[in-house]
């Protein structure tokens, strides 16, 4: 029978059925300090040691600090946060791991930037971590989940976790992604037009000639936020694109054992004739670059749009969460998108903090200045390597010069656990991933756009148009 | 995960309805590093009338002496008995890690929030459903008799008060199973081991890179 990427990916990790429950086999454990403090205390109340030691890569990214390195650890103002950092370091030299990049390391940096980046992730791997923009390693035609400190745990101790196996979706984007047009737009366009929720209960494949357009930047951002689609794994099959991205990365397969890896990585497509139990299909040419407006990433709008008004709201439960948007974001219905002036602006992120993203924005912000009602234009690279490799490209001075900071890698103001955050009621152009209330910062507001639009709010002081620049 | 099988507890009332997770362990305290020791800051904010931040001296903390939790008659108390709908809210496992820590083993209570409940059998709690009205007849019992105990049976699955009468209640039969063997999640996996390794075996054979 034809398979679907996924049932590759997942039939080929069933060690044991029972009850239509399985228990899959992980090949790649990722660990950051925020989600893994228990599980290791679970495991050592419990006499237990990890099965598989060498399947864990950690690094410590959520608490730690954007600035003040040259103080090291005593720059961490808050000593809950600095506790966390050091007690990951403590858990990874009692129990061990393949590779640990701790606070500081050159190659420190977001769980889901480093793993790919060190080749730690492969196609045909099930990878898990204790955060649930795990989906991102799906782009390497991964099958990789988010899981919960018990399951961080239990995946510890096991090497397994029990999943049922989700109903399969295919998004299907064909065409060619206008000018600018990134797949932070495709992202947010099919989140808009599958809500939050749409992908609940799905593992979905991204599909068709506008993905396989995608470098494995833009493939990795697309899949991060599936979860934001409400989709527990979002993958893309393996092509040369993958491939060429993960030869000669330090945890891929040396020369020995390049060719079988490859041969088996080919494989790791959906056959032809897969049935999905759903498929969604969008029009490259139609994708316009996004905004979000409101505080679920499906609130989301094409730049030359409008806040939408209550009135295209499908029913009463979505005119209500409109409404307490529009109070939220301090916006007014019919609003034009580009009408909306920003107060900070960050471009950072497990979704868009990657060199090609960095690239982006410096190309938008070269020669220009950060507008003036622009309190604070931040960058922060995903990872050390990904900030040194900007360096070598001059970016940093490209930022510094237009008036942005140049910061140390972290997930800094994606969530607002270290000192990088909104203030009450200011608005953000941030690249990151979730627009929750209070997610950058108790009464801040933020609208989810891409590098290149973030970098143009920047300079603009609104939301403007890239590709009609 | 410790086995329960029986338990005879003194009893603590908490006559609430919708305690929801917050209440239970409010936010600041899940930046601990810890799965236990949350016992300390459980119901933080009805227990203490200071505000609780984590790391401050817990025993240097202004009691609220009106809480029903810290009245002497309900010291070492293992049973919660409480009102429906308990444990709404967040999905945080740190509430039954708090609760555990706390020393309840047992929760009754006529409803539950659906994620609690699960979290509970995670870490070797019963959460018990009875009638609300039984659970009202159990309030006035404890509040009328000091150092009030109840009699609780997972094998019989009964409830039963000094006065000898006995109330069933049911429990799926798999998380009954784990509870009164003391298997966790962990333990029930480790009950694979040998699939486990042959499948690493066969899955290290195919695709020996992932293995170096
Ligand atoms: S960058 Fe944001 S979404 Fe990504 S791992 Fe960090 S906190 Fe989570």
């Amino acid at each position: 029978m034809a398979k679907t990427l996924y049932d590759k990916l997942f039939d080929s990790h069933v060690v044991h059925e029972e009850n239509g429950a399985a228990l899959i086999y992980i090949d790649r454990h990722l660990v950051h300090e925020v989600t893994s403090p228990q599980a290791f205390e679970g495991l050592r109340l419990a006499n237990r040691k990890p099965w598989r030691v060498a399947s864990i890569v950690a690094t410590a990214d959520h608490n730690t600090p954007t600035n003040g390195w040259d103080k090291g650890l005593a720059g961490i103002a808050d000593p809950v946060a600095r506790l966390q950092i050091e007690t990951l370091t403590e858990n990874i030299a009692e129990f061990g791991a393949k590779a640990y990049f701790p606070f500081m390391d050159a190659r420190q940096g977001i769980v889901h930037v480093v793993g790919p980046e060190q080749g730690a992730t492969l196609p045909g791997m099930t990878v898990v971590c204790g955060d649930s923009h795990t989906s991102t390693h799906g782009a390497f035609g991964a099958l990789a989940h988010g899981i919960g400190t018990s399951e961080v745990e239990h995946v510890m101790a096991t090497q397994c976790l029990v999943q049922k196996k989700s109903k399969a979706m295919q998004v299907l984007v064909e065409g060619q992604l206008g000018p600018m047009v990134t797949a932070k737009d495709v992202a947010l366009a099919i989140i808009g037009k599958t809500g939050t929720a749409g992908g609940n209960g799905y593992a979905i494949e991204f599909a068709g000639s506008a993905i396989r357009g995608l470098s494995m930047e833009g493939r990795m951002t697309l899949c991060n936020m599936a979860i934001e689609a409400g989709a527990r794994a979002g993958m893309v099959a393996v092509d040369d694109t993958t491939i060429n991205y993960i030869k000669g990365r330090p945890y891929a397969p040396k020369a020995d054992q390049w060719d079988a890896a490859v041969a088996y990585w080919r494989t790791l497509q959906s056959d032809a004739g897969a049935q999905f139990d759903l498929v969604v299909r969008l029009q490259a040419e139609d994708i316009k670059p996004q905004v979000t407006w409101g505080t679920s990433p499906e609130m989301v709008v094409a730049i030359d749009g409008r806040v939408p008004s209550l009135d295209l709201a499908k029913n009463a439960v979505q005119k209500a969460d409109w409404e307490r948007a529009y109070a939220y974001m301090g916006l007014q219905p019919n609003t034009p998108i580009s009408e909306i002036r920003i107060d900070k602006v960050f471009i950072g992120s497990c979704t868009n903090s990657r060199i090609e993203d960095l690239r982006a924005a410096a190309a938008v912000a070269k020669g220009k200045r950060v507008a003036a009602n622009v309190k604070l234009a931040l960058v922060v690279p995903g990872s050390g390597l990904v900030k040194a490799q900007a360096e070598q490209e001059g970016l940093d001075k490209v930022f510094s010069e237009a008036g942005f900071e140049w910061r140390q890698p972290g997930c800094s103001m994606c969530l607002a656990m270290n000192a990088d955050r909104l203030e009450a009621g200011e608005r953000c152009a941030s690249t990151s991933n979730r627009n929750f209330e209070g997610r950058q910062g108790q009464g801040g507001r933020t609208h989810l756009v891409s590098p290149a639009m973030a970098a143009a709010a920047a300079i603009a002081g609104h939301f403007v148009d890239v590709s009609h620049q | 995960m410790q086995a329960f099988t029986q338990l005879n507890g003194l009893v603590a009332p908490l006559d609430r309805a919708n305690v929801d997770t917050d209440a239970i362990i409010p936010k600041q305290f899940l930046k601990s590093i810890k799965r236990s020791g949350f016992g300390v800051n459980a119901f933080d904010e009805w227990r203490y009338l200071d505000h609780g931040e984590p790391g401050m001296d817990n025993s240097k903390r202004q009691i609220n002496p009106d809480f029903v939790l810290n009245q002497a008659r309900y010291q070492g108390a293992s049973i919660l008995l409480t009102r429906e709908n308990f444990g709404c809210g967040s999905s945080r496992e740190h509430a039954p890690w708090a609760l555990e820590d706390f020393g309840f083993k047992v929760i009754i209570a006529s409803s539950y929030a659906d994620i609690f409940y699960n979290n509970c059998f995670k870490n070797g709690m019963l959460p018990i459903v009875l009638s609300a009205d039984i659970v009202d007849s159990l309030f006035k019992q404890v509040a009328a008799t000091p150092y009030y105990k109840l009699q609780v049976d997972l094998a019989a699955q009964t409830v039963s008060t000094p006065s000898g009468e006995s109330f069933s209640f049911s429990v799926d039969a798999f998380r009954k199973h784990c509870l009164l063997n003391g298997l966790d999640d962990i333990g029930l996996t480790m009950q694979h081991q040998d699939k486990i390794k042959a499948f690493e075996a066969r899955h290290q054979q195919a695709q020996p890179w992932l293995y170096n």
